[in-house]
């Protein structure tokens, strides 16, 4: 496992240092990355000059929402981003030589095309995440600070977990990577706003299915101290690490059988 | 003509080659127009009307949005194909052919437009319309008056992703400009939100920029709340816009064709 972290370092340390070759037009990149990434939350203002409250939160419980989630979508956009690309590697071959090479293919997808400039959605993510922070009248305990690393953590994981199984859907079919975009960006952008907003089959889809309402929703519930409006147990709201763990884990399987099933294009 | 209508059909079967492709970005548009949809009913619970839309003309946003992201292209890869040929040379061979290349490319992007409003807008709209209730337009001549605002919006979106391609012909770095203009382009076509929910004056001078011309013109026609009351004034706003545009893009295509050194050979 330290191996594979050391090696894994290694790939995107080497992406990362040719970037860094081009300092202007990287940190040009970064800030514009930071900006089209804010548009989502730019919505949520707006929103907001209209209404005091949406569904019984205001701005700065929405801004706390996300910011939990965007920020665990951006570094998951730093590390699994580019299976966006995956497809193509299927279309021309170039998953047949990750396959030959003696390291794990998922490893070598996600070091693939490390990218620099998506450190500007985890800086506009830290930002409004900050912003709601201070804004919020929150009563600190340990509890609730640890939270936050807690949810930032398990946000990632299971953001990570829904690209990577998602994504196997190109071995099959090559074209479809934009209905992977309505679960992993559809997902992040739910993320934004409280779930009690979203019709029934929305919600359980979040809850049981891609569960991204761990993300931000149970863990902002805990940091607000706010009952859940839905009936569920309010212990759900501690569950979010070990969801993360769980949809790791499947992803994981659901990755390594699909890749046990892959034939090639080529003869 | 004919040879406009032939490059206009090879838009068309371009895109239709993956049907697949057209499934999966229809899905998107679906989910993310039902999440919009619930978002902004949360709104309306709150509120009557917001900027002159009541809860229906939301809902006919919400999908008209959806449905005309795909049609005047608010993503792909139209927004830096020109830009890489100009990058890598090729459109040296562009600018040899005996016809204009930017009535070339229009063409081509007529039938993509054609392509997306058959198989993308038009199923996702119908389903949205039976899902929600929605504003539909009371006469024909508003049926007639959207039908125009959307040609004149394909006009104006082709127009101003044909300029940021060019920009490549200066800049090494076409990413740079096209990230730009488009991030602008989504806050102030109103793709994410409708321009009417902006705090005034932002709204209405959002309202009168060529991006509002892409998409918030013909669903403001749709749902009668035209900028300034006029159905008439919005069109002749849109028509101001693409003639200008176009008119740019081909002062600017000149002067690049002008710099343009075509090295070897």
């Amino acid at each position: 496992m330290a191996e594979l972290a050391r090696i894994y370092v290694r790939l995107v340390g080497g992406r990362a240092r040719s970037q860094l070759e081009y300092r202007t037009s990287l940190a040009l990149q970064i800030v514009a990355t930071a900006f089209l990434t804010l548009l989502d939350f730019v919505m949520i203002l707006v929103l907001f000059e209209n209404v005091a409250t949406l569904d019984g939160w205001t701005v700065q419980e929405v801004a706390l929402l996300y910011g939990l989630a965007a920020i665990s979508f951006a570094i998951t956009d730093l590390v699994v981003g580019h299976l966006d690309l995956f497809p193509q590697m299927i279309r021309d071959g170039t998953f047949d030589q990750i396959l030959v090479r003696p390291l794990p293919s998922l490893l070598q997808v996600a070091a693939s095309d490390f990218s620099l400039r998506r450190l500007g959605k985890v800086a506009q993510g830290i930002g409004v995440l900050a912003v709601a922070l201070v804004a919020l009248d929150v009563d600190w305990t340990p509890g609730r600070i640890l939270m936050i690393p807690l949810a930032i953590a398990s946000g990632t994981l299971i953001y990570s977990g829904v690209w990577v199984a998602l994504a196997t859907i190109a071995f099959w079919i090559v074209d479809a990577i934009e209905l992977v975009n309505s679960f992993t960006y559809g997902g992040n952008f739910l993320s934004g706003y409280p779930i009690t907003i979203f019709g029934r089959w929305l919600r359980n889809l979040v809850l049981f299915v891609i569960p991204v309402a761990f993300v931000s929703y149970f863990p902002a519930l805990s940091i607000l101290d706010r009952p859940n409006e839905l009936g569920l147990p309010e212990e759900l709201r501690y569950l979010s690490p070990l969801v993360a763990v769980v949809t790791a884990i499947v992803a994981l399987l659901v990755w390594e059988n699909a890749v046990r099933h892959y034939r090639s294009a080529g003869g | 003509m004919r040879l406009d209508w032939e490059l206009a059909r090879r838009g068309y079967r371009r895109y239709a080659a993956y049907p697949w492709a057209t499934a999966a970005g229809l899905f998107t548009n679906i989910f993310f127009g039902l999440l919009i949809a619930s978002i902004l009913l949360a709104v309306y619970e709150q509120r009557e009307e917001v900027g002159g839309y009541d809860v229906a003309d939301a809902m006919a946003y919400v999908w008209l949005a959806q449905g005309l992201l795909a049609v005047v292209a608010s993503f792909g890869p139209s927004w830096s194909e020109l830009a890489l040929r100009v990058r890598s040379g090729d459109v040296a061979t562009d600018l040899y052919r005996p016809v204009d290349l930017q009535r070339a490319l229009f063409a081509q992007d007529v039938g993509r437009a054609g392509y997306q409003a058959l198989w993308r807008a038009a199923p996702q709209f119908v389903l949205g319309a039976l899902l929600y209730e929605i504003t539909t337009p009371g006469s024909a001549l508003r049926w007639l008056a959207f039908g125009l605002s959307v040609c004149i919006a394909i006009i104006v979106s082709f127009a101003v992703r044909f300029l940021v391609n060019l920009t490549a012909f200066w800049l090494l770095d076409y990413r740079g400009p096209q990230v730009l203009v488009l991030t602008v382009a989504h806050l102030l076509s109103g793709l994410i939100i409708p321009l009417s929910y902006f705090p005034e004056p932002f709204g209405d001078i959002a309202r009168a920029l060529p991006f509002a011309a892409m998409l918030q013109a013909p669903i403001d026609i749709y749902v009668d709340e035209p900028l300034g009351g006029s159905t008439l004034g919005v069109l002749l706003l849109q028509a101001f816009w693409a003639a200008t545009l176009i008119l740019a893009g081909r002062v600017v295509l000149a002067a690049g064709t002008r710099k343009l050194v075509v090295q070897g050979g």
